[in-house]
């Protein structure tokens, strides 16, 4: 650890970053454009130079590496980095958590009668019923659904897929560092399969609870926690598809070593997060 | 602000230095331009306020507008003065102060400060949309910023995306330098306080912002896309908004005085000439602190419904904050007692803040009392507390700290008889402002009503004329930091007889690039 100080690598003077921030100046400013005055131009922008950032910007860290510029301290800047980086990850995710369970555990009782908020159900909603899965609304404005998703159907498929894809990660990992590099990519190929097949499930219940369930965004708050909880995960599925994809065509491109891959580990453990999230959807969204 | 005398290379030259550049020092300089910057947008807009309310009745803004300047006023200090003049400070004095030879991300510092103007234009470009600025206070809740906010909150909305993007990977960077790129002799218990403070400041900022990020994209989908978080209507609660904003809110207001804790237990030992007294204690007083911020957000919500038990714990919990914080504050005062004491205008921001951040502390004890609090609520005894504790808390914190090192920084000595001006100004100026606060709040004035009942005009007067002192003496601090940046006496490397400390074993000013080998620390 003591001579791995000798050597930190300071980055010159770098254009990247001041270009990201345009990038997502764009997607943040061209979000409100689009939202409120229908032009999709500034975000679509946005995104275009974010995805050139992300293959430029990381290109030449992958670059520097192999250079040679970093030393066991900078690698360990980028496992503190990373680490921190998906904590941050998990407490976006728990705001939504957060809400779910204090609206099923307080806010809804409250509705229904009970404790300090008894009034707003006397007042207000005197027919409301309060019962979890909640489809019919105080205000019965929304679409109401006619059912929910069958938790031991599509998502029992997806949980499966998803428990499968983090040991097919783990087997390519071990591969990697038995400089088994065949056998590496083609696990991490079929990861990489596994994740997308899930993409597609999750799509196929979308459209089946649009389509058939009248299961919307619209449906009141059970609306608003399934789909904003399993829509920013599939989001965050979707972003670790790309990565992995990444990592297999570094892999394919002869990078990494056994004894040096972190950009592999990233993936992993941002993989491996995404999968705890989805269990805990799973429990919480889907069976409880 | 920097000469290169470094021996690897130094600064470029022209705007490319600082938009491409990756050294904490021109990052830490940027940030701290900036926030000054912010903080005198954000302080006119609080004179709109203070004029408004100089007399009782309507005469110099339209209500409309007024709503739009407490809100943006609210805004703007906390989220474009004082954080970001804070995370400068960490830029420019972690790592000096730890040995390192920059931040250990340096690229994805640059990223993080450049957020901060984009954001801070996007929120600023609201003014001059239809329906005009967010108006729903700084706290947003909803339905007043979903169901009747103006349309330019979607903007708002991602403007706290972007600024929050930005404190997250500030954060990440500060952590993972403070952790990862300490001199090899260093360890964590002999970390000077402000890295200790910064180390859990930044730990706060990972957890809490993006529960910030989580709950203003509810908002989002509330007012866009037909969910119904915070519509009772549809099943969800509009008190729920307030729980996941004060789940963010209450660590954020220790996130604006952690650092400044830090910096404070840098200053006073200093001019005391003595040693801090208590450092253990002050380092699990302040972890202390952080972790109870998890646990007390709901004090902010007293009177909003909460059942008998919330108001218990939340009360308790709130009252428990104040064991560590009395620890800290008789640590300091420790550490003065019988030093050798001078009273340079750092230490006079120091001192100041001691006993005017107790003042502020002690109307949080009273605040915290639910069933007080019922009195209190939305009073401008509130307003009076909060401000006690970030005007001459946070700010007057930041102040000191750039008295501190700026000849650290500049190479050069500030003008002391100004900076003394400086010190004196504000501090009446505070306190005219911010006391009758507490007179007016407790016979129940409103906060953020462009009018009031005429009993409470004069006190108004006498804030209006304080507020008005307090925002031109500010100029006096610009007057200083472009006279030292100029010029002035030339600072030695330890600038300060009684400092300790590896930042001031650089010469004065810091080269472009320090510690690129790793010092020993004893």
């Amino acid at each position: 650890m003591k001579n791995s100080h000798e050597h930190y690598y300071v980055p010159s003077q770098s254009a990247w970053p001041i270009v990201a921030t345009f990038a997502l100046f764009f997607m943040a400013f061209g979000g409100g454009l689009l939202i409120n005055y229908g032009s999709p131009l500034l975000l679509t922008a946005g995104v275009g130079l974010m995805a050139y950032i992300f293959y430029g910007w990381f290109s030449k860290v992958v670059e520097e590496s192999h250079d040679g510029l970093y030393s066991v301290q900078m690698d360990n800047s980028f496992r503190l980095g990373m680490a921190w980086f998906i904590f941050s990850e998990v407490m976006f995710f728990a705001a939504f958590f957060g809400a779910l369970f204090y609206i099923r555990t307080l806010a809804m009782p409250w509705l229904n009668g009970e404790g300090d908020h008894a009034m707003t159900h006397e007042l207000l909603w005197p027919n409301f019923i309060g019962e979890w899965p909640l489809l019919n609304t105080p205000a019965a404005t929304s679409s109401v659904p006619s059912g929910l998703p069958d938790p031991f159907h599509l998502p029992l498929i997806n949980t499966v897929l998803l428990m499968l894809s983090s040991v097919t990660l783990t087997i390519a990992h071990h591969a990697l560092k038995d400089n088994d590099r065949v056998k590496t990519i083609r696990w991490m190929a079929i990861t990489l399969v596994l994740g997308v097949a899930f993409l597609i499930v999750q799509g196929i219940e979308y459209y089946e609870a649009y389509a058939h369930l009248g299961l919307t965004l619209e449906s009141g708050i059970y609306g608003s926690t399934f789909f904003m909880l399993t829509g920013f995960h599939g989001i965050h599925v979707t972003l670790g598809s790309i990565i992995l994809l990444v990592i297999l065509i570094r892999l394919l491109k002869g990078h990494f070593s056994p004894d040096k891959h972190f950009g592999f580990e990233a993936s992993a453990w941002y993989w491996h997060f995404v999968d705890v999230v989805w269990l805990g959807l799973f429990i919480f969204v889907y069976i409880v | 602000m920097t000469s290169a005398v470094g021996h690897h290379h130094g600064p470029a030259t022209g705007i490319t230095r600082w938009l491409f550049t990756t050294n904490h020092k021109d990052i830490g300089s940027m940030y701290l331009i900036f926030s000054l910057l912010m903080f005198f947008i954000g302080g006119s807009m609080a004179l709109v306020i203070r004029m408004e309310l100089v007399e009782p009745g309507l005469q110099v803004v339209q209500p409309e507008f007024f709503n739009q300047m407490t809100t943006m006023h609210g805004l703007i200090m906390v989220f474009g003065a004082v954080m970001p003049a804070f995370v400068g400070l960490a830029n420019w004095m972690v790592p000096l102060m730890i040995g390192a030879p920059d931040m250990a991300l340096p690229r994805l510092n640059n990223f993080s400060f450049w957020l901060l103007p984009f954001a801070f234009f996007m929120l600023l470009s609201t003014l001059v949309m239809d329906g005009g600025a967010p108006d729903f206070g700084w706290t947003f809740y909803a339905p007043l910023s979903t169901t009747y906010a103006p349309p330019s909150v979607t903007f708002f909305i991602f403007a706290i995306h972007l600024a929050g993007v930005s404190s997250i990977l500030g954060a990440i960077n500060v952590i993972v330098t403070i952790m990862n790129m300490r001199a090899p002799t260093m360890s964590y218990m002999k970390m000077p306080l402000f890295v200790w403070t910064w180390l859990i400041t930044a730990f706060l900022l990972v957890a809490v912002m993006p529960v910030l990020a989580g709950t203003v994209t509810m908002m989002l989908t509330d007012i866009h896309f037909g969910t119904s978080f915070f519509d009772a209507g549809g099943g969800g609660d509009p008190v729920l908004f307030q729980h996941l904003f004060w789940f963010f809110g209450h660590p954020e207001v220790y996130i604006m005085i952690l650092p400044a804790f830090g910096i404070i237990s840098q200053i006073v030992p200093t001019f005391s000439r003595k040693p801090l007294f208590g450092y253990a204690s002050m380092v699990y007083a302040t972890s202390s602190i952080a972790l109870l911020s998890f646990t007390v957000w709901a004090h902010h919500m007293f009177t909003v419904g909460i059942p008998l038990v919330g108001e218990l714990f939340f009360m308790y919990a709130t009252m428990l904050i104040s064991v560590p914080t009395g620890v800290k504050v008789f640590n300091w005062v420790a550490t003065m007692f019988r030093g050798s004491m001078t009273f340079e205008t750092p230490m006079l921001f120091a001192i100041a803040f001691i006993v005017l951040f107790t003042i502020g502390g002690f109307s949080g004890l009273m605040l915290a009392i639910s069933p007080a609090d019922f009195q209190y609520h939305d009073t401008y005894f509130v307003v009076a507390h909060f401000h006690y504790v970030l005007v001459p808390g946070a700010v007057f914190s930041i102040m000191a700290a750039a008295y501190y090192w700026m000849p650290k920084w500049t190479g050069n000595m500030y003008d002391e008889y100004l900076g003394k001006c400086h010190f004196w100004c504000s501090f009446v100026g505070l306190n005219l402002t911010f006391f009758p606060m507490h007179f007016v709040g407790l016979a129940g004035m409103p906060r953020r009503i462009p009018d009031y009942s005429i009993q409470f005009a004069d006190f108004n007067l006498v804030s209006s004329l304080g507020g008005f002192l307090f925002g031109f003496s500010q100029l006096i601090f610009v007057l200083v930091v472009v006279k030292c940046v100029k010029g002035g006496k030339k600072a030695e490397a330890v600038v300060w007889e009684g400092a300790e400390g590896l930042e001031w074993q650089v010469p004065s000013p810091a080269p472009y690039h320090t510690f690129e080998t790793p010092p020993e620390v004893k």
